[in-house]
């Protein structure tokens, strides 16, 4: 069986090898994407996030010209998930679609996170914003959100506030609202959105701040109310809902957002190719009207890059961190 | 009246539109496809399929079958996923009966009567009364929800989380009288079930209990993991066993008659209309009603029963009582999604999100707004469940035929499939593993006479039981009075207390003695 030396082994392994970077380098960078993309969704099909990521990569992979599969991961708040997204090949194929709670309150969140947003994943742009709402049972007695604010701070031992588990967005939210408020309500955990709605509606608790896609039709429907609107500008699916700082509370300004991010080290020009896609998507006349729909805010020109993405995690890190250090 | 009529008639308007349909090919010719109607069969087959294969349950299958309907228009979506969801509760005894794998939840206890009347060689009535009193009881719901949909919301709201407590706490008492054997290991096991199901995050703190690092384990057991392997694999291990081939053989040379007999017919039809009821009424609970209602109807079988040792023995009644409940629940508990717009459990999630995909956002005015959507998949119900009747008598000869299959054939296929619906439903291959040791412990448990329907039961029930006591606990601010002074959770608290009683007054100690007859293997 020596029909080889070992020398001459080892060469031909290694000109084979070289042979084989030599076709794949250049077909990497250039003709990317070849195959079909793997976006990894970190919550249950149908939520929020997963329609976002949805609605936006129906659209690249018209521009990108290969389908995106998504794959819905759950648990443990997404962070599985996203755990899994960031040790995935940075070649492009696997890409993830995280928010607010994934890659910012997860820090100070989870203490002893796998992953961390800013340095294990490569920012490639941000997809849509969902305005949260301060949110309360029908009855409860305040008409207008400084009357709120007077009694939820008068009440602080009675009120109880709603939210749909540990490290949810409108647990995270709802905690920047008291720390703003400068109160320490009960909080009453539930699993998930649904049922948190069903116990505001049923008046069994007696506030909570939520994302607005699930709360338009409840609002409009008369079974809770709206106090008010954590973004700068009214929203058009609630155009009677004052914005906070319309109606007396600054201070409590929140989002949730959705971005998609590869992981570390993938080339530069992928993560130009598909940011170009997201753009391209957004500026989609179907795609606009459907996240609208949703109620969700659009971001502008100048936040679409991958660097004003970077800025946002980094900002958003910074934001949650105090907020929720105490709490969690 | 009239309303209700003229709504159904809108429904069934909409289950029997025609799409025209003109294909190049025949020129300009077009044929008219009942499209909503070909949905529904779809959904009922595939979810009759997947009830059928062991381990992957209705969520599993609604999540991974949900981005296939974002294509279809909203209703035909909805028609099909509500298929898929009935259908599988369908499928999910099938399994139950055969094999002794109980799918999901519901079909936990249609394991306990099912599997034995199999080993008595009457798989075929088993299975078949399955589908009858699943439609039954499916007809009788779908009316309720078009009668009495919008009443009955105010069921759903009147369920805090005190009730939902004394609720639970019912149930556990129902997990004893599920019992055939040792009482004493009953207790044991469903404290067992309670103990795992504390594994995972805290839901007010969010503090990982007894995951042991493992990221796997940071949201809990998985039901189909510990399911899949208490009973499943362990029966399996058990059957491989000298004493469990000769048990197999009887199985497969004993099978008599595929359709049920008159006298069958007769001791099933008071528990399917008892099943019914309470299903119907417990399923209309979001969050966790559905879940104990085939439980509660096997119980309610054993307590009004003549011969209530017979029970866990393969007694008809046994199968028929819960298998109708759950189907009921599977219906009535579309009830607070099509009137409040709320999810009550996590396949409705899934559903909501199939509307959301598609710009419509469920809301109390989802009826006003979306007559046609919520009268169409109600209809829908009525035509699929029609339609479930239609395909299962038939298979019910097939199935018995795969028990004919040497068993050293069909077990390894049997772990296969397990293996593949633990595994797709998180994608994690822990849980596959976490399923093999249950499955030893599973046939530990059966050496020892331990039942595993008891622990599975403190499983399911566990989180709710405990989430919704400290809910209560909460908001109440510690006062555990709440639980007596809301009238709706005294009553439940009274009705668990009387079960107690007759389980452990003295005086009663023979009537009790009757129920809970020690086992025999």
């Amino acid at each position: 069986m020596k029909l080889y030396g070992r020398r001459s082994m080892a060469g031909g392994c290694l000109a084979i090898l070289a042979g084989l970077v030599a076709l794949a380098a250049p077909a990497h960078a250039q003709n990317y994407p070849t195959r079909s993309i793997t976006m990894i969704v970190p919550f249950a099909a149908g939520g929020p996030t997963d329609v976002i990521a949805r609605i936006v990569t129906g659209h690249m992979a018209q521009t990108l010209g290969q389908a995106i599969i998504i794959e819905n991961v759950v648990g443990a708040g997404g962070t599985t998930a996203t755990t899994r997204a960031s040790k995935a090949a940075n070649d492009g194929y696997t890409l993830i679609t995280g928010h607010m709670g994934t890659h910012a309150a997860s820090v100070p969140l989870y203490p002893k996170l796998a992953y961390h947003p800013e340095k294990d994943f490569e920012p490639v742009g941000l997809l849509a914003g969902t305005p949260i709402l301060i949110l309360a049972r029908k009855d409860l007695a305040p008409k207008d959100l400084k009357e709120f604010i007077t009694y939820v701070k008068a009440n602080e031992t009675k009120v109880n506030a709603a939210h749909a588990g540990v490290g949810s967005v409108s647990n995270v939210s709802c905690e920047l609202l008291n720390s703003v408020l400068g109160v320490k309500p009960v909080g009453v955990p539930f699993n998930g959105t649904g049922p948190a709605m069903n116990a505001l509606v049923a008046g069994q608790v007696d506030y909570m701040c939520d994302q607005i896609v699930n709360a338009v039709p409840q609002i409009n429907g008369g079974t809770i109310k709206a106090y008010a609107i954590a973004t700068a500008e009214r929203n058009p699916s609630l155009p009677d809902v004052p914005t906070t700082t319309e109606a007396g509370l600054p201070a409590f300004q929140a989002q949730a957002w959705n971005a998609i991010f590869a992981p570390k080290g993938t080339p530069a020009p992928i993560i130009a190719k598909l940011n170009e896609a997201i753009v391209k998507a957004l500026d989609d006349e179907n795609v606009k009207k459907r996240l609208l729909e949703l109620g969700s805010v659009i971001p502008g020109p100048k936040d679409r890059t991958p660097e004003a993405l970077a800025a946002l995690v980094k900002s958003e890190i910074a934001k949650w961190t105090p907020v929720l250090k105490p709490a969690g | 009246m009239g309303d209700v009529f003229s709504n159904l008639s809108l429904g069934f308007g909409v289950v029997f539109q025609l799409v025209q349909w003109t294909p190049a090919f025949l020129g300009g010719v077009s044929i008219p496809i009942p499209v909503n109607i070909l949905l529904c069969l779809i959904g009922a087959l595939v979810g009759t399929l997947v009830g059928v294969l062991p381990g992957i349950g209705t969520i599993a299958t609604v999540a991974m079958l949900l981005p296939i309907t974002f294509g279809l228009p909203p209703v035909g979506a909805l028609i099909m996923l509500a298929g898929i969801y009935y259908g599988a509760q369908y499928g999910g005894s099938t399994t139950s009966i055969l094999v002794n794998i109980p799918g999901e939840a519901g079909s936990v206890v249609t394991a306990l009567d099912g599997f034995q009347m199999a080993k008595k060689g009457r798989a075929g009535p088993a299975l078949a009364i399955a589908a009858i009193g699943s439609f039954f009881a499916g007809c009788v719901a779908t009316v309720l929800i078009a009668v009495l949909g919008a009443p009955l919301t105010k069921l759903a709201l009147a369920f805090g989380p005190a009730e939902y407590f004394s609720l639970m706490v019912l149930g556990l008492i129902f997990a004893v009288v599920l019992a055939k054997g040792s009482v004493l290991k009953a207790i044991a096991m469903i404290v067992f079930g309670l103990l795992l199901s504390m594994v995972g995050s805290d839901i007010e703190t969010g503090a990982s209990r007894m995951a042991f690092n493992i990221p796997e384990l940071a949201d809990g057991l998985g039901f189909a993991t510990v399911a899949m392997g208490l009973f499943g694999f362990a029966e399996i291990i058990r059957n491989l066993d000298a004493g469990g081939e000769t048990d197999r053989q009887l199985v497969q040379q004993k099978v008599t008659g595929l359709m049920p007999t008159k006298k069958d017919l007769l001791d099933s039809t008071p528990a399917i209309l008892r099943g019914t009821v309470l299903g119907s009424i417990l399923g209309i609970l979001p969050g966790g009603g559905a879940v104990i209602a085939s439980f509660a109807a096997y119980t309610l079988e054993k307590k009004v029963s003549k011969h209530p040792e017979k029970f866990g023995h393969g007694v008809i009644e046994g199968v028929a009582a819960p298998e109708s409940a759950n189907n009921a629940a599977a219906q009535t508990s579309f009830i607070p999604l099509l009137t409040l717009g709320i999810p009550p459990n996590a396949v409705m999630a899934l559903m909501v999100g199939a509307m959301t995909i598609h710009g419509i956002v469920p809301g109390p005015q989802v009826m006003q707004k979306q007559p046609e959507l919520v009268w169409g998949m109600i209809a829908s119900m009525w035509v699929g469940n029609l339609m479930l009747l239609i395909i299962n008598l038939p298979l019910v000869g097939i199935w018995v035929r795969l028990l004919r299959v040497p068993y050293r054939l069909m077990f390894p296929s049997i772990v296969v499939f397990c293996a593949i619906g633990i595994y797709s439903v998180n994608n994690a291959p822990t849980d596959v593993v976490l399923a093999g040791v249950f499955g030893l412990v599973g046939y530990w448990l059966i050496k020892h006479d331990f039942e595993p329907a008891p622990l599975l039961l403190g499983m399911v029930l566990g989180p709710l039981m405990e989430e919704n006591l400290r809910r209560a606990l909460l908001i109440s601010r510690g006062d555990w009075s709440v639980f007596l002074t809301r009238p709706l959770s005294a009553v439940l608290m009274a009705i668990a207390a009387g079960l107690l009683v007759l389980a452990v007054l003295p005086s009663l100690r023979k009537k009790r003695d009757q129920v809970f007859v020690e086992s025999e293997n």
